[in-house]
């Protein structure tokens, strides 16, 4: 049995031959699919951005989408301070190039959140977030936000879209998520999205966001019908955790303290 | 299948030896990653392209691999040629490989691939090696589209992404199955669909392992 190709050297040589034959093929495809790669990434969060904006025409080409997305300024929030920072700052030579979920995981550039405020769910929170801003002759007209939080299964990662007053919701939706599909999966349905145009963050207070998912929807004889959104039905954990992480977001802990300075002015 | 034609290295595995519903190979991405049509086909191409290739490569360097380091021969070679396609995938099709996320690359794993680099292209020629791993990608293409065309249908009312029964939520009169979206349905789909096509072909239903004795004990009531 002992054959002429099964001796040692002769395994070890066959071993190593298609060790860097195969390290060959792999590397040179993993390197020249790495611009396109990272094109199509970037085009993604850009159509996500743009979706949750309700600015997204069905069938954009990837040059539509860049166009439009041009339009926004990509900016740094310190969302303790509630104040910009210059990229520079915090070492990176550009906005776009800033990852706020990997930050998160960063203890140097993120918060541990104690358990009884944490009600997103998310345990560390960045300390600078990317947001993205629209001005038309020099007068604010849109701000998306980026918002997260834990559903049924996983963290749900999403957008939503602010009218220039900063408390009229224009639009929210997310973007990665693994809910049930059909139930909670629904967080994707447009028309389920469509609730949330016209809903408004805050009431007297501008910051206690007061949105609340309700069963059963919204009709003439709900209470304060601006703040409700229609839960899902069939995913009573998933509304729950949308509605606590829109809250989160949009409160003291998340981007509360920026809102309120950006609509006095102060940044 | 020593002498087989081509012709029967590449269409045998299709109804007369399916990987998935005769052999019971890869049945795990099966369930995973029919939840709609347009997802699967990819997911189709990328097997067809992974067994072919990885039975190709097998088959040429079949008689140089010593016995003893076989398995891990061909596993580097499946491997690579599923990161190779996953790379693609994500310069090319994006959409659909985030869609497709961990199952690309664990067609690794799918028990086809392995199956067939050692069961037929270590002892065959390259080209009927290709064949035979068209063949059976293939195989298992069908049945994934079969799963996916009921999943999708029923489950969301649509085929391809276009809407045929519109549903409920969004305003039709089709109430969709929510079972069908879930993994477990695809166990229903293809036990179904094996039971159809051995009592197509009576001759592919095993012998059984056992037979029950006749009831022999007489109790008093």
């Amino acid at each position: 049995m002992a054959k002429a190709k099964d001796t040692v050297s002769r395994t070890l040589m066959v071993a190593l031959v298609l060790s860097i034959v195969f390290s060959v093929v792999v590397s040179t495809a993993a390197v020249m699919l790495r611009p396109a790669q990272i094109q199509n990434q970037n085009l993604d969060i850009k159509t996500n951005i743009l979706a949750a904006a309700g600015m997204l025409e069905s069938g954009a080409t990837a040059e539509q989408i860049e166009e439009m997305f041009e339009r926004f300024d990509v900016r740094l929030v310190d969302l303790d301070k509630g104040e910009f920072v210059e990229p520079s700052e915090i070492g990176v030579e550009d906005a776009m190039k800033y990852d706020m979920y990997r930050a998160a995981s960063d203890p140097a550039m993120s918060t541990n959140i104690p358990s009884s405020e944490d009600k997103a769910g998310i345990k560390r929170r960045p300390n600078i977030a990317k947001v993205y801003t629209l001005s038309e002759n020099g007068e604010l007209v849109r701000v998306v936000l980026p918002i997260h939080g834990y559903g049924l299964w996983s963290t749900l990662y999403g957008f939503v879209s602010l009218e220039g007053d900063l408390n009229t919701i224009e639009g929210l939706g997310f973007y990665a998520h693994a809910e049930t599909p059909g139930l909670g999966g629904e967080v994707d349905n447009p028309r389920w999205k469509q609730q949330w145009v016209g809903k408004l963050l805050y009431g007297d207070d501008p910051s206690e966001p007061r949105i609340q998912l309700v069963k059963g929807g919204v009709n003439q004889d709900t209470r304060d019908p601006e703040h409700k959104v229609d839960a899902l039905s069939g995913a009573t954990l998933t509304s729950v955790g949308v509605e606590r992480l829109v809250n989160y977001w949009m409160g003291d802990r998340g981007f509360a303290p920026f809102l309120k300075k950006l609509r006095d002015g102060e940044v | 299948m020593a002498g087989a034609s081509a012709k029967q290295v590449l269409f045998e595995p299709i109804f007369n030896n399916n990987p998935i519903a005769l052999q019971i190979l890869g049945i795990c991405s099966a369930l995973a990653v029919t939840t709609s049509m347009s997802v699967s086909i990819v997911m189709c191409l990328a097997v067809i392209a992974v067994t072919a290739f990885s039975n190709l490569a097998v088959s040429l360097v079949r008689t140089q691999i010593p016995g003893s380091i076989r398995i891990i021969v061909q596993m580097t070679i499946i491997a690579s040629l599923v990161i190779v396609v996953d790379q693609i995938l994500k310069a090319y099709a994006y959409e659909i490989s985030k869609q497709l996320s961990v199952f690309v690359g664990l067609i690794i794993t799918n028990c086809i691939v392995m199956g067939r680099a050692e069961g037929y292209a270590m002892n065959n020629p390259p080209f009927m090696s290709f064949l035979d791993g068209i063949g059976n990608g293939l195989g298992y293409s069908i049945v994934l589209l079969f799963v996916a065309f009921f999943r999708e249908l029923l489950g969301a009312g649509s085929l391809f992404g276009v809407t045929l029964l519109p549903t409920v939520n969004a305003g039709g009169w089709y109430i969709p199955n929510g079972l069908l979206l879930l993994p477990p349905s695809a166990f229903f789909i293809i036990g179904l669909g094996i039971w159809a096509l051995r009592a197509w072909k009576p001759d592919q239903v095993e012998e059984p392992d056992y037979k029950m004795s006749r009831h022999s004990v007489k109790e008093a009531f």
